[in-house]
């Protein structure tokens, strides 16, 4: 009986040493030799393996910084330009400061502005419902509102708002990763400049129908009025198929174009009502002057019309 | 007869399913609806390029005129339904569920182009030939009027290096519910027959099968008693199984042949025709009749009057209804087509369109879906699949986003007969999720 034992541990300890010896080689041998830089890099990524750089994953990432020796086309959006600055000083070269992202909503048509036209029975996914028709509401530009958004997000940064219907980000989880932005049929999200002292200004609407159809079937839709359009003083604002949009790179954040809206659907993040009606109250101001101008120039126009050139 | 009935009759091989037949209204007589006041045309009604508009706003157009020409080969021409002035050119909700641009024109009279022959003499003698033919197919627009709405003048432009030896005409309806081609080929026959032999002619092939399914004995027997003395062409009756209306599985049924995965029936030596399109053919080829009318089925359990309407294209759903006895009480879906491969529709505006070869009205307590539960690996609905397919596989490959894996397992060769969504004890929604993957994978290809 003893001596069972004795042999059993014997020969398990001979087997055992045996296999460390030989493992010992074989991973001296075929080693599989990696950039400690890699590792390194690695270890500052986020490691939420998003997908938001648009490589596979964090170790992805590092490999391809590494190989790039360049940071002019690699960012990792999570970790923003901090993380981006400690990979730069780990790789010796220079950081490339980017513009942090978050993603906005662009439909503001909740429940209360769009009413529904039929009941959507089918599977519980915008992506379906988009593939099978135009949606339950009679804008076929808006939201669908299943929330397909909502799961994708890897950060808890969304959640469906069960008053509007609509998806809500929030500002300080959400790490312009890009997921909600490719998952979303319809396009509503978008990656937005998260703009100086976090303020931005973007108009919350797709719809391009001509302006009569497109308030019929949402009450805040943008109906291509063009107020906004004409109060922008920076060229910021263009007019396509019957929809404003703010272009993010022009726009100075002078908020003058908020209140133009009829429907209030260019929407602010963090800026105060009392700026907004500052704006306003000097592009009124602004507008004032320019019409006096105008007037004035008009009537010396006519004056020098009457005296050289008269018209019938 | 006797003879029929101790040997069995043909179907396609693998898979099918036998849902409630429901043809309540087969004995009902086609009956022309009333013009309607103003209708809706929509310049996409068919598979591939939208035609291009020709008319302006204010115009008017006599009934037949052309209002929008095929714009590349496969595309197809639109004519006006009725006589009367062009109204506004827009966007406008169809019965695929999403906008696409239609001519409404408000209805005046009924003044038809003349060259039009409005009279039901039948005439048999086929003057033109193959290529004549294949032009007077193509001028009246028609397409394929079992519901994919492809240009019948391209199936009969056989690609170069294919054979094709037999002409198959698909009376099968294998829908439930639907009426429309069973009423047709009752009322219709010798102008189906003069029909076949026009696509006989284009295509250069000797031999024409009708295939209609058994449930429609009075139709088989028509054609029986007036093919008596035809040689070449022939009528077969299937076994009442679902899909044996789809093209592949009527040209294995009647040929036993297989069309490649990937393939064109072409490639089988066979080209099928829906016996609406044969309708279609002959009034367009000896009538020189364009496609502007078709015959629309409105039934449903509740609905009043099951009927079969001859409809003018354009007409909004809501008249149909009206003439069938309005909107029951208890309707919980309006479908356009059938309930199987049918798509509900979110509007009662929406025009009929050429594809357009019913309209059901589902009760409340029938229409919405059920729960949901996990999959069983039962393998219900590979046993249904008309495809040779494994639908549960290629959901979950759908649904992870993996479309190449589901490209491997052949998804493109789904042709969404909703057999496994129909079997699916767990009432999962495989066709929705294969359906996406297909999406997907179009848009992939896109540049």
């Amino acid at each position: 009986m003893n001596q069972i034992i004795v042999y059993t541990v014997i020969i398990l300890t001979g087997i055992g040493i045996l296999a460390a010896v030989v493992i010992y080689f074989v991973s001296r041998k075929f080693a599989v030799q990696e950039d400690t830089r890699v590792s390194a890099v690695e270890s500052v990524l986020p490691n939420t393996n998003c997908g938001g750089c648009g490589q596979p994953g964090c170790h992805a990432f590092a490999m391809a910084v590494v190989n790039a020796g360049d940071l002019s086309a690699l960012h990792c959006p999570v970790g923003g330009n901090a993380v981006m600055k400690q990979v730069a000083d780990i790789l010796g070269i220079t950081a490339v400061e980017k513009d942090p992202y978050i993603a906005v909503v662009r439909c503001s048509g909740s429940f209360e502005y769009r009413k529904k036209t039929n009941i959507y029975d089918g599977t519980g996914s915008c992506k379906i419902a988009a593939a099978l028709y135009s949606g339950d509401t009679a804008c076929s530009y808006g939201c669908l509102g299943m929330g397909d958004c909502v799961e994708v997000c890897d950060f808890e940064a969304m959640y469906m708002d069960e008053k509007t219907g609509l998806p809500v980000i929030i500002e300080d989880k959400c790490t312009a990763c890009n997921a909600c932005v490719k998952e979303c049929p319809k396009d509503i999200l978008e990656l937005w400049p998260k703009g100086k002292k976090n303020q931005r200004i973007y108009v919350a609407c797709l719809n391009e129908e001509k302006g009569s159809t497109a308030r019929k079937e949402c009450a805040v839709a943008c109906s291509g009025c063009s107020k906004c359009f004409e109060a922008c003083r920076y060229d910021a604002i263009t007019m396509t198929n019957s929809l404003a949009a703010i272009d993010p790179d022009k726009c100075k954040l002078c908020m003058e174009c908020v209140d133009t809206c009829d429907v209030h659907n260019i929407i602010t993040a963090n800026v105060t009502p009392e700026k907004i009606q500052q704006a306003n109250e000097q592009r009124l101001k602004r507008e004032e002057r320019e019409r006096k101008k105008r007037e004035a120039e008009k009537l010396a126009a006519q004056q020098n019309g009457n005296e050289t050139t008269p018209q019938a | 007869m006797a003879t029929r009935l101790h040997h069995k009759l043909k179907t396609f091989r693998i898979g099918g399913v036998h849902p409630e037949e429901n043809k309540l209204s087969g004995q009902v007589p086609i009956v022309p609806l009333p013009l309607p006041k103003m209708v809706t045309i929509p310049i996409a009604q068919h598979i591939g390029a939208p035609a291009k508009i020709t008319v302006q706003r204010g115009d008017t157009v006599k009934t037949g005129q052309i209002i929008a020409v095929h714009e590349g080969f496969v595309s197809s021409n639109i004519h006006s339904s009725v006589s009367g002035k062009v109204g506004i050119i827009e966007q406008v909700m169809d019965s695929s569920g999403f906008k696409h641009t239609a001519i409404s024109i408000r209805v005046k009279g009924d003044d038809w182009e003349e060259y039009i022959d409005r009279s039901d003499t039948l005439v048999e003698e086929i003057e033109a030939d193959a290529k004549e033919i294949v032009s007077r197919i193509m001028e009246a627009g028609v397409v394929g009027m079992g519901g994919a709405a492809f240009p019948s003048h391209v199936k009969l432009s056989v690609p170069e290096g294919k054979h094709v030896d037999h002409l198959l005409i698909n009376g099968v309806e294998c829908e439930p519910y639907l009426t429309a081609d069973h009423r047709l080929m009752i009322e219709k026959p010798r102008e189906i027959i003069v029909g076949i032999k026009i696509l006989m002619r284009a295509l250069g092939v000797k031999k024409a099968i009708i295939g209609i399914e058994n449930n429609k004995r009075d139709a088989i027997e028509t054609f029986e008693g007036l093919l008596k003395e035809e040689s070449g062409i022939s009528v077969e009756p299937l076994e009442v199984q679902y899909p044996q209306g789809g093209e592949k599985q009527l040209i294995q049924a009647l040929l036993n042949r297989e069309v490649p995965s990937g393939g064109l029936p072409a490639d089988a030596g066979a080209i099928v025709h829906n016996v609406g399109t044969t309708y279609a053919v002959y009034q367009a080829v000896q009538k020189k009749k364009p496609l502007i009318e078709r015959v629309v089925t409105v039934t449903g359990k509740s609905v009043k009057q099951p009927s079969n309407f001859l409809v003018r294209i354009g007409t909004p759903v809501i008249d149909l209804l009206i003439a069938a006895g309005g909107v029951p009480e208890d309707t919980g879906k309006i479908v356009s087509g059938g309930p199987m491969m049918g798509k509900a529709i979110a509007d009662l505006d929406v025009p009929v369109a050429k594809g357009t070869s019913g309209i059901l009205l589902i009760p409340k307590e029938e229409s919405m879906r059920a729960e949901i539960y996990n999959c069983l690996h039962c393998g219900k609905c590979i046993e249904a699949c008309p495809m040779g397919l494994e639908p549960y596989r290629l959901l979950l490959m759908s649904k992870k986003g993996n479309s190449e894996k589901a490209k491997e397992e052949h998804i493109l060769d789904c042709i969404e007969c909703g057999s496994c969504s129909f079997v699916c004890p767990s009432n999962r929604p495989i066709l929705d999720y294969i359906r996406l993957g297909k999406t997907e994978l179009r848009k992939t290809k896109k540049p």
